[in-house]
């Protein structure tokens, strides 16, 4: 693939970290269109940090499975976005390129981690991006930002070109303003590479009716719990409620397995994360020390100075979850959790087609005003369960508090993607009449 | 419960280094975090079930590599060919 | 004192690609860092793909040790930091290998068959390749190829059940043979095979040690760790349990003990690679023909001794070339020549068996049948032959080569007026040898190497000199 320059230009809410200037590119499916990519996701050619220091200097000399299949369709490669360090953050704020502001209102944050690919979509600078989701990392910006954002099934969509922060949860996947604009992207990238090992070979076929007569509406008890605040309440169970009138029936149910499933998800990914970023040593790539230096003082180096506070800390928490005797504690356990909560949502199916709520807890939140990494983390609490189960859940916005936007979230069964997007597809239409 | 010192091992353990200073604070919020993973304790196994595929293989048929000086563009400090690195104790 | 020894193996498996990607793995003869990719490289976005030929070879070597396979097979990670190792893990297996539970027949020290039981069998990929810059003691820095990055590995872990490093070294000649014969391993390919290995004096500490990198390193190494061992407990210490290093040129161990601190691997289940169910597939294999069936073979359809067997089945391709020079009708005569002259030429030469034309060893053994040239004359033959494949040529023809250095039998007949001319004219000598003095032999042998200008076989002479005198019966 040839490498595209990278330009300067205005960019007031420091979506991009790298800037492309393509030439149209021809034919297909997203002829002439301009895709903004999460900067974790690699392009050859063109640099990829993952937002951080540590990849400074590092252009990859190949693309992503995903990038190859938007360029074959002939869309243009607008630049690569900002993003929480390595995928580490709800708010983009984790970033050492700077925290992306929120086009609604820039004294907050867009969300995280795929907060500059939310940006660039909501500031109208691009149609589409792509973002990747471990624990609600496309769905949460796209809450925040007011648009659309769908986390594929595990195993859709090829990770193959994907900077691995927790492999057995993450997706890459499509944001835009639209639902048929996401489901028109999530048909070009979620085709078979057999690169990838953890990817099943189905075709998507999409399916926007726009009809939900009959669908059943399953909304757990827990994903209006405590923590959910009651205006963002009220706004989602509004918005289920439009479904009603539109023929769709509302089903009252609990997940339990919601009470460990933070825990679950953070021992995991920190676990993988562990391991995931052992390979950012300077010798083959990026930010590197002193060569003079004996081998394990210079790979603390490299590390200490490439890896914000935020990745240190999941490092160390999944080298500590994973350490000789804690094993069996943590992260064993929070793959038992893992099928518990699949469990949970395989029980529910049982009885309905899809599952809504609230995506976030809360509207976006003031730049700064997260510090403690704890609380961070508690902002994920409803995004988490659709990782853990590999399901396929998406963010529609669903009207605005404060001015600020909110999110619906449906969640459905794994691999009917399809359904998922018809019934954010019927919503959208739904509410705009 | 971990002291700064369990914290200071686990970093060794993995190559981080963390400043004195903030270790005390970094030790805080690293035992908080703890605390709330031990919500995992009450999980009770469920029993396993074998989901999921198996043998996905690959047929042994060779792919182009990539061209040495592709690979050499990559690192600060290439040599003969070779990638050049710290030293290692041997 | 008993000495305790448990081995563990790992082979380099001869598929054409590596485990987890389509580099070639035939990189011996390549400048560095040509044979990579980004999934070999580790580089971040890089995901690994399963070789299933790797997979069916590592399934051949469970079966022919006699191993049980396990329902579901797990890829792990083994997290540690080097240099040579791109993604800081090494994708291994751990809690679920491939196999566990089987046994290979050696010989043991007494010359009965010993059962050695193999605790487990599984795969893993290679590291890189370090080089260091600087001398031992000072190095400055390092250079990395990754080409070996990713070869697919096969891991082949023994009980501690064998007794003596001469016995250490039976079998992992054995083992080495098996591979071959399985088809999954070449032993010419340098650095193919590793060992690490455990060992310890009765009751006392195990000893790990690693790095050894030659089968005769193996028998070097533990007869230098006993000795250590002895000398340690002669003097009331206790010996240490510890990680070692062979360092092959000096012979001896040295403990790695300030770069092997206790490590924590933090293994976990590979989550990008999906469990193998390879039982079935397992049973359905067949196995090629192992080395003690063939010796079997070779003693029931060739008559070959259990001794020449044994030595022609020790490496597959001497095998093959056995049966192909087999065919020149006497088995045993070819037998004895390859097993006995010819292996012995073509190690002094460092000549691989491939590069020696079997056509040509039928036709010199069809002569040495038909009695056309001596024995003598047979070597020449074949050092000839072996000479010029060494040095690239293509050999001469036996039969070209016999007429060249004259060792035909019509050239030997031709001897005999020479021989009678030398005893005719030496009637002190030949007296002085039959009473008794074996020089004058020695002095007729060298009146008839004058007269042959040395083209003649010196003990083929004393023969015939001897049969000459003989004939003329006593005088005097």
């Amino acid at each position: 693939m040839k490498a595209q320059a990278a330009i300067a230009g205005d960019d007031p809410f420091n979506a991009f970290i790298t800037r492309c200037e393509g030439k149209p590119a021809g034919t297909g499916r997203l002829a002439g269109m301009m895709v903004a990519v999460k900067d974790n996701i690699s392009t050859c050619g063109i640099p990829t940090s993952c937002g951080s220091k540590i990849l400074e200097g590092y252009t990859p000399p190949y693309n992503a499975h995903v990038v190859d299949l938007i360029l074959s369709e002939g869309a243009v490669i607008a630049g690569k976005t900002n993003m929480d360090e390595f995928g580490m953050g709800s708010s983009t704020e984790n970033s050492a390129f700077g925290p992306t502001k929120n086009p609604a209102d820039p004294s907050r944050v867009p969300g995280g981690s795929s907060g500059g690919s939310a940006a660039a979509v909501a500031a109208g600078m691009v149609p589409m991006a792509l973002g990747s989701d471990t624990g609600g990392s496309i769905r949460c910006p796209a809450a925040f930002c007011g648009i659309v954002g769908l986390k594929p099934s595990y195993g859709r969509v090829s990770r193959y070109g994907l900077v691995a922060y927790a492999n057995s949860l993450e997706q890459i996947g499509p944001l835009a303003k639209t639902v048929s604009d996401v489901s028109l992207l999530m048909e070009v990238i979620s085709r078979y590479d057999p690169r990838d090992s953890t990817m099943h070979d189905r075709l998507f076929t999409p399916r926007l009716t726009g009809e939900v007569k009959g669908l059943r509406i399953g909304v757990p008890a827990e994903f209006f719990g405590a923590g959910v605040d009651p205006a963002v309440a009220g706004s989602v169970r509004e918005a289920i409620g439009v479904m009603e009138e539109m023929g769709a029936c509302v089903v009252p149910c609990s997940m339990p397995s919601m009470a460990y499933a933070l825990a679950a998800y953070y021992v995991t990914c920190t676990s993988e994360a562990s391991s995931n970023l052992a390979r950012f040593d300077g010798v083959r790539y990026g930010a590197s020390d002193d060569i003079r230096k004996p081998w394990h003082d210079a790979f603390r180096e490299v590390r200490a100075k490439g890896f914000g506070e935020e990745v240190r800390r999941r490092i160390l928490l999944g080298t500590f979850a994973l350490s000789a005797g804690y094993y069996g504690k943590y992260y064993a356990k929070a793959q038992a959790a893992r099928r518990n909560v699949s469990g949970d949502f395989a029980r529910i199916f049982r009885d309905v087609d899809v599952i809504a709520g609230p995506t976030m807890p809360t509207v976006a939140f003031r730049i700064g005003e997260k510090t403690d990494p704890l609380s961070m983390y508690l902002s994920d609490i409803l995004t988490v369960p659709a990782n853990l189960a590999g399901i396929p859940a998406l963010s529609v916005p669903c009207g605005k508090v404060g001015g600020l936007p909110v999110g619906l979230q449906i969640m459905g069964k794994p691999f009917e993607d399809e359904q998922v997007l018809d019934v954010a597809y019927a919503y959208e239409q739904g509410v705009r009449d | 419960m971990v002291s700064p010192d369990d914290v200071e091992k686990i970093a060794n353990l993995a190559d981080i280094r963390l400043s004195r200073e903030r270790l005390g604070e970094f030790t805080r919020e690293f035992n908080a975090i703890l605390d709330y993973f031990n919500i995992l304790d009450t999980v009770r196994e469920e029993a396993r079930e074998r989901r999921g595929e198996f043998n996905i293989m690959r047929e042994d048929e060779i792919t182009a590599s990539l061209p040495q000086g592709e690979v050499l563009a990559l690192p600060r400090d290439a040599e003969d060919g070779f990638i050049r690195a710290p030293r290692v104790m041997e | 004192m008993t000495v305790i020894i448990g081995l563990e193996i790992h082979c380099q498996l001869t598929t054409k690609t590596k485990l987890f990607c389509g580099c070639s793995t035939d990189y011996r003869n390549d400048p560095p860092n040509t044979h990579t990719c980004p999934i070999c490289l580790g580089l971040p976005g890089s995901l690994p793909s399963l070789n299933r030929r790797a997979v069916e070879y590592a399934l051949r070597v469970a079966k022919a040790l006699n191993c049980t396979v396990l329902e579901e097979a797990e890829f792990a990670r083994k997290n540690y930091f080097y240099p040579d190792l791109p993604k800081g893990f090494q994708i291994t297996m751990y809690d679920r290998p491939l196999a566990v539970d089987g046994y290979l027949e050696i010989e043991a020290d007494d010359g009965t068959e010993k059962r050695i039981r193999i605790t487990r069998v599984h795969m893993e990929e290679d590291p890189g390749r370090l080089v260091h810059v600087g001398s031992g003691d000072r190095p400055r820095y390092s250079l990395v190829d990754y080409n070996r990055s990713g070869i697919p590995l096969i891991e082949i872990v023994t009980d501690p059940d064998l007794r003596s490093p001469k016995e250490a070294r039976r079998f992992i000649n054995t083992m080495r043979t098996t591979l071959e014969y399985l088809g999954v391993f070449d032993g010419d390919r340098e650095g193919g095979l590793r060992v690490d290995a455990n060992i310890s004096m009765e009751g006392g500490s195990r000893v790990e040690v690693k790095n050894i990198s030659s089968y005769k390193g193996v028998e070097k190494a533990l007869m230098f760790e006993i000795t250590r061992q002895r000398n340690v407990i002669r003097r009331g210490l206790s010996v240490e349990r510890e990680t070692r290093h062979f360092l092959e040129a000096r012979g001896v161990t040295t403990s790695a003990r300030s770069k092997e601190e206790e490590h924590d691997y933090r293994y976990f289940p590979e989550p990008d690679l999906r469990p193998l169910r390879v039982r079935e597939w397992c049973e359905a294999i067949v196995l090629p023909e192992l080395p003690a069936a063939r010796r079997v073979r070779f003693a029931e359809a060739f008559g070959v001794s259990p001794s020449h067997a044994r030595t022609l089945c020790g490496e597959l391709k001497l095998a093959d070339f056995f049966e192909e020079v087999a065919v020149c009708g006497d088995p045993i005569l070819a037998a004895t020549w390859v097993a006995d002259t010819l292996l012995g030429e073509i190690y002094y030469r460092d000549l691989e068996i491939a590069r020696v034309p079997a056509g040509h060893l039928v036709e010199l053994l069809e002569l040495l049948s038909k009695k056309e040239i001596t024995d003598k004359g047979g070597v020449e033959v074949l050092r000839t032959i072996l000479d010029q494949s060494a040095r690239g040529e293509v050999a001469e023809t036996p039969a070209a080569i016999v007429a060249r250095l004259n060792l035909g039998k019509a050239a030997t007949d031709a001897f005999g007026p020479v021989i009678r001319e030398v005893v005719e004219s030496c009637p002190a000598a030949v007296q002085d040898f039959r009473n008794g003095k074996p020089e004058a032999l020695n002095y007729l042998v060298g009146q008839a190497m004058k007269r042959t200008r040395g083209r003649a076989d010196p003990k083929e002479l004393a023969r015939m000199i001897r049969e000459a005198i003989g004939e003329k019966g006593v005088t005097g």
